[in-house]
């Protein structure tokens, strides 16, 4: 603060009202085009889904840096402090990496479980057996 | 000693010319209370992220994921099928509160009392509004479309099918893979008319029924005819969608509404304390202003992401 006349900051502030709401106007817009609700059909065009979810997550980011530089005043803090505390929240790309990549990895199991599951097992003749097969019923012991 | 001599001497030194360890300087030329919120909202960003992240992976690893604006396209006063338009009111209510709270924070600079307890209020009503709004989307979701923490009635087909009319005969109901569904209680009014007709006539005890399934919860699990697909001819039912999807949507907007209200909570004792005139007579001003301002853009900021993931994803 105070690098802006009062006049000039007040100003700014409206026209940060105007930007957040028409971002947020477009960032709904886009879910629902590509959800299929503004042109039918859409939702079925995988990479459109791809490129809108990217849209969506580009224009949030978008406004949280402007809620972190305009409304919190980062923009007017010292570089030291601005660093201080956005530096760490890069270990969340670390996390979204690892976390999203083990979500992936529980529903291959969950699909290879469920195969597993409809398997037909052909029953086979104890005689067909090769090799040795431990069957506790038939081992007697002796002595 | 030689070496020992010139340390405490050159020690000495500093500390006549002033050194940072003596204390008088503001590190990040930043208050301490400022600072201090700030590195705690830092901490709160990676609770949240923790959060948030549990909910991504718990989605990638579920076969399907509720459609949101087939969840959240109910408002009040009757409105049925307006995907996200309510939530958007709620995304509104925060962002304008949030523009108030920076006007209030820019009165408190010019010391202008009046001025700080008139955008302050503003502020109150749109976190009041917000809150409002949460109760009621909580109160819809929980009483009329019955999703609790740990049963999740929305569901999405996997295959494309018909239903079956309650004698178990095909109807013209078809529906296509990846269409969602809810699933209703027997005999029990979903806030919405189909115009099936009168529900009474059917039998809903628990237990196997020609065209559908009443569980042990009621909810009436309807069956349908497979037509395509490996199963294609076969009769399924409506199965329960991923059930995580009602607990984390209920923590997470849940952890999000009460820092709303604790905020509130904040800003209204501020508010009162402004008003008294108690800034004025501080040597920092108004700067509790300030810091209940950066909680309160907090709030917003990490609403955008929990819009993001919960709503618009």
């Amino acid at each position: 603060m105070g690098h802006l006349s009062y006049e000039d900051s007040k100003k700014l502030v409206y026209k940060g009202l105007v930007l957040l709401a028409v971002v947020t106007l477009i960032e709904v817009f886009f879910s629902l085009l590509g959800k299929g609700h503004v042109i039918g059909g859409l939702e079925d065009i995988s990479w459109l889904g791809y490129l809108v979810g990217l849209i969506l997550i580009v224009l949030s980011l978008y406004k949280a840096y402007y809620i972190i530089y305009e409304f919190m005043h980062m923009r007017y803090e010292v570089k030291g402090l601005a660093l201080s505390v956005l530096l760490p929240t890069v270990l969340l790309v670390w996390a979204l990496i690892a976390f999203f990549q083990e979500g992936t990895a529980w529903k291959q199991r969950r699909q290879q479980i469920e195969e597993k599951d409809k398997e037909k097992v052909e029953e086979v003749k104890k005689d067909d057996l090769q090799g040795f097969r431990y069957d506790a019923a038939t081992i007697e012991f002796k002595g | 000693m030689a070496t020992t001599d010139s340390v405490v001497e050159k020690q000495d030194l500093d500390n006549q010319g002033g050194s940072s360890w003596d204390g008088g300087e503001a590190p990040f030329k930043a208050s301490y209370g400022k600072l201090m919120m700030w590195y705690f909202l830092l901490s709160d960003a990676f609770t949240f992220a923790g959060f948030l992240i549990a909910y991504g992976a718990l989605r990638f690893s579920s076969p399907t994921w509720p459609v949101p604006d087939f969840v959240f396209s109910t408002a009040p006063f009757g409105v049925h099928h307006a995907p996200l338009i309510f939530v958007t009111i709620m995304s509104f209510l925060l962002i304008i509160s949030s523009v108030t709270m920076v006007r209030a924070v820019q009165e408190g600079h010019r010391e202008n009392k009046n001025g700080v307890v008139f955008w302050m209020l503003l502020t109150i009503i749109g976190g009041i509004g917000f809150l409002s709004c949460q109760a009621w989307e909580w109160t819809n979701l929980i009483a009329t479309e019955h999703m609790t923490v740990n049963v999740n009635p929305f569901g999405t087909h996997v295959e494309s099918g018909v239903y079956l009319d309650a004698d178990g005969k095909e109807t013209d109901e078809v529906f296509e893979a990846g269409d969602s569904y809810l699933i209703h209680k027997a005999g029990a009014g979903h806030g919405e008319d189909h115009g099936e007709g009168d529900h009474a006539d059917h039998d809903y005890t628990q237990g196997d029924h020609a065209g559908y399934f009443v569980n042990s919860d009621n909810f009436l699990q309807r069956k349908y005819l497979v037509t395509d697909g490996p199963d294609a001819g076969e009769v399924k039912m409506q199965q329960f969608g991923p059930k995580a999807f009602g607990a984390l949507f209920f923590f997470i907007t849940g952890f999000h509404g009460f820092h709303v209200l604790s905020g509130v909570v904040f800003l209204i004792i501020i508010m009162v304390n402004a008003g008294s005139g108690l800034y004025m007579a501080r040597k920092n001003g108004h700067e509790m202003v300030e810091k209940i301002g950066l909680y309160w853009h907090f709030v917003d900021l990490v609403w955008v992401f929990v819009f993001l993931v919960f709503y618009l994803l």
